[in-house]
């Protein structure tokens, strides 16, 4: 066990280090973030100083080093626009973040997984039918919209829930409904097709042979080996919508971790958004290696093979 | 037939368990409707014999003559594209084609198991034997704690799975394909069954673990008295194993017959044509093969359905249908060339 977590750490260095390389040069690919602050007619030696001041003078592999530095000491270096640690700037926002996540996550598992079970055990009938429309509706309505639709409904004309903001349970409502309803949707695909693969197995058909009871059969039998690529991508989506939810952020105004990457990359604040992006990383790196770690409870191969 | 008054026996192959068979599938009629029911394959159609205690019969054909779908038919566990149009299938003095689900659910894994083709997928990889064996008497004998442990390891060795206490806590993949095969074997036996119907059970076995797994049916069946159906197409399979042989050619059984009989004079031209093709040892000559394809099922030639592939055809067998002929040393032929 501990050896398979020692080598599973190795390989999410390398990646983080390959994540920090990349985003490194992508951000420093938009443009000079001096430039948007000055106004026009700057004197050339003040720009020299802002570069100066922010580093920025320095060769890329000197700044890409003090990149690292910064990523090792926790820090993630200082924001450009908000002259603060990037790391002090996460952190305020992260409960934020991952109370809507958490619950986005939740309403993505509670309606996907069970409306992706009942399609899969009912395929071909109208329980079928409406599961599936309601995964197209769900992956092809965007965000924005749904988001703009329940204002309009709840708040504007049922007056129901706040538009925007945060303060208690009511302002979760809409942004997690709107963030959720997509991954709802991927989950219900994902759960289904998985589902129906299982069903139609050999083992299923002798559990059916054995004259189990149906709950029997779906929910122990064919629902846990169903399980795992399910899982896989609970865990993924929940990393995104904690940290990349910029657009359903912007529209309601939630003060969460993707607004704060959303104003990162507008004002080219390098260290901003190269810290959320690793923060990203790291957090997809350890919910991968949960849910790889709990595989090994699910199925006892994966435990004697690694 | 004789009337006869329903009676269970005991005793494997006594007088009385010969009056009173297991099992009596008559006419069955077995449908595939895809296509929105616009396409019909007739996948079993008209299939009739009757088994009894102890007894074993084979089912013998190419693959798609319909044996697998008997098979289901029989447990009621059809795709849902299949349903039974027509027969009956009495099993115990009940019908079963009129079983609601919930009812068949009660018969099957106690008084009917089944055996499937493939042991490395017919075990669920993420339980341990231990479960897989035990669901059957926790479900139905509703046993529990220590004594469904105790049936467990007693079934386990029942099919000569070594240490069962131990192995019993291991999980499916741990196993080898054979060991695997005798779990499922286990697992058919859990609910003590009368009848075990084992669709070609050693198609994915090694050789030499083939015939260790038939001897061990065969072992179970005299000590148990289990009546037997055996699907496969293999004839020495069936000529070790099989009491009758029941020749299924695109849905419909053509020739059924005591084993030594059909060996001996098999009288379907497809049943000849079968043991033809099977290699002998030390000829020189050129293996036979049956000519043309199999029909599809969804459009039959008229008249018999082996017409076009058969050496002796009639005039008339490429319009009539042929009925069964019960012929004087116990076979049934569906034949004109009987009738």
């Amino acid at each position: 066990m501990w050896q398979f977590i020692v080598r599973r750490l190795l390989y999410s260095i390398v990646t983080l280090l390959i994540l920090s390389a990349t985003i490194f040069v992508i951000v420093r690919l938009t443009g000079d973030p001096v430039s948007l602050l000055a106004e026009a007619g700057a004197r050339p030696e003040d720009l020299e100083r802002i570069h100066r001041q922010w580093g920025l003078d320095r060769s890329w592999p000197v700044q890409y080093v003090s990149f690292l530095q910064n990523i090792v000491t926790g820090e993630l270096g200082k924001s450009f626009n908000y002259r603060l640690p990037v790391s002090e700037l996460y952190f305020q926002r992260l409960p934020n973040s991952l109370t809507l996540g958490l619950v986005a996550t939740l309403i993505s598992i509670l309606v996907g997984v069970p409306a992706g079970i009942i399609s899969a055990v009912k395929v071909n009938t109208w329980w079928d039918t409406i599961a599936k429309g309601v995964a197209l509706l769900g992956l092809s309505i965007p965000g924005f919209w749904l988001g703009l639709v329940l204002i309009l409904v709840f708040s504007v004309w049922l007056r129901w829930l706040p538009t925007s903001g945060a303060g208690d349970w009511r302002h979760v409502v809409m942004p997690s409904l709107a963030l959720g309803w997509y991954f709802a949707a991927s989950m219900l695909r994902l759960t289904r097709s998985s589902m129906l693969e299982v069903l139609g197995s050999e083992y299923i058909k002798l559990a059916r042979l054995k004259g189990l009871p149906d709950v029997v059969v779906i929910a122990m039998h064919a629902f846990k080996n169903a399980l795992i690529p399910v899982f896989t991508l609970a865990g993924v989506n929940m990393v995104v919508m904690v940290n990349a939810a910029v657009i359903i952020e912007v529209i309601f105004a939630w003060p969460g971790i993707g607004r704060l990457l959303y104003e990162g990359i507008f004002n080219r604040d390098f260290p901003l958004v190269q810290g959320v992006v690793v923060m990203a990383g790291f957090m997809i790196v350890g919910i991968n290696l949960i849910v790889d770690i709990l595989y090994a409870f699910i199925d006892p191969r994966i435990r004697l093979t690694r | 037939m004789a009337p006869h008054t329903p009676q269970r026996s005991a005793r494997p192959g006594g007088a009385v368990a010969r009056l009173d068979p297991v099992l009596r599938v008559s006419g069955l009629q077995t449908h595939f409707f895809t296509f929105g029911g616009t396409r019909v394959v007739r996948a079993v159609d008209d299939v009739s014999f009757t088994l009894h205690e102890g007894e074993s019969l084979g089912l013998v054909g190419e693959s798609g003559s319909g044996k697998t779908t008997t098979c289901l038919s029989i447990v009621g566990l059809l795709p849902r594209a299949a349903r039974i149009v027509g027969g009956s299938v009495v099993f115990d003095g009940e019908d079963l084609t009129r079983k609601s689900q919930r009812e068949l659910r009660l018969i099957r894994g106690r008084r009917i198991a089944m055996i499937l083709q493939d042991p490395m997928a017919s075990l669920n990889p993420l339980f341990t034997i231990f479960r897989q064996v035990a669901e059957p008497a926790f479900f139905h004998q509703h046993l529990r704690g220590r004594s469904l442990r105790e049936r467990v390891q007693h079934l386990l060795r029942a099919v000569r799975i070594p240490s069962p206490e131990w192995r019993m806590r291991e999980y499916p993949h741990q196993m080898s394909g054979g060991m695997r095969q005798r779990i499922v074997g286990a697992i058919a036996l859990a609910g003590g069954p009368r009848l075990v119907i084992a669709d070609e059970p050693t198609t994915n076995l090694d050789v030499t673990i083939q015939a260790q797994y038939l001897d061990l049916l065969k072992d179970i069946q005299r000590e148990t008295g289990v009546a037997l159906i055996f699907v496969t197409h293999n004839l020495g399979i069936v000529a070790k194993m099989c009491d009758r042989v029941a020749v299924m050619y695109a849905g419909k059984i053509v020739e059924q017959a005591p084993v030594r009989e059909l060996f001996d004079a098999p009288k379907h031209p497809y049943t000849r044509a079968l043991i033809g093709s099977v290699p002998k040892l030390g000829s020189k000559e050129p293996l036979y093969s049956i000519a043309g394809q199999p029909p599809n099922l969804a459009d039959l030639p008229p008249g018999c359905h082996f017409h076009p592939r058969c050496p002796d055809v009639l005039p008339r067998c490429t319009t009539d249908e042929p009925r069964d002929f019960r012929l004087a040393d116990g076979s049934v032929a569906r034949c004109w060339l009987h009738g």
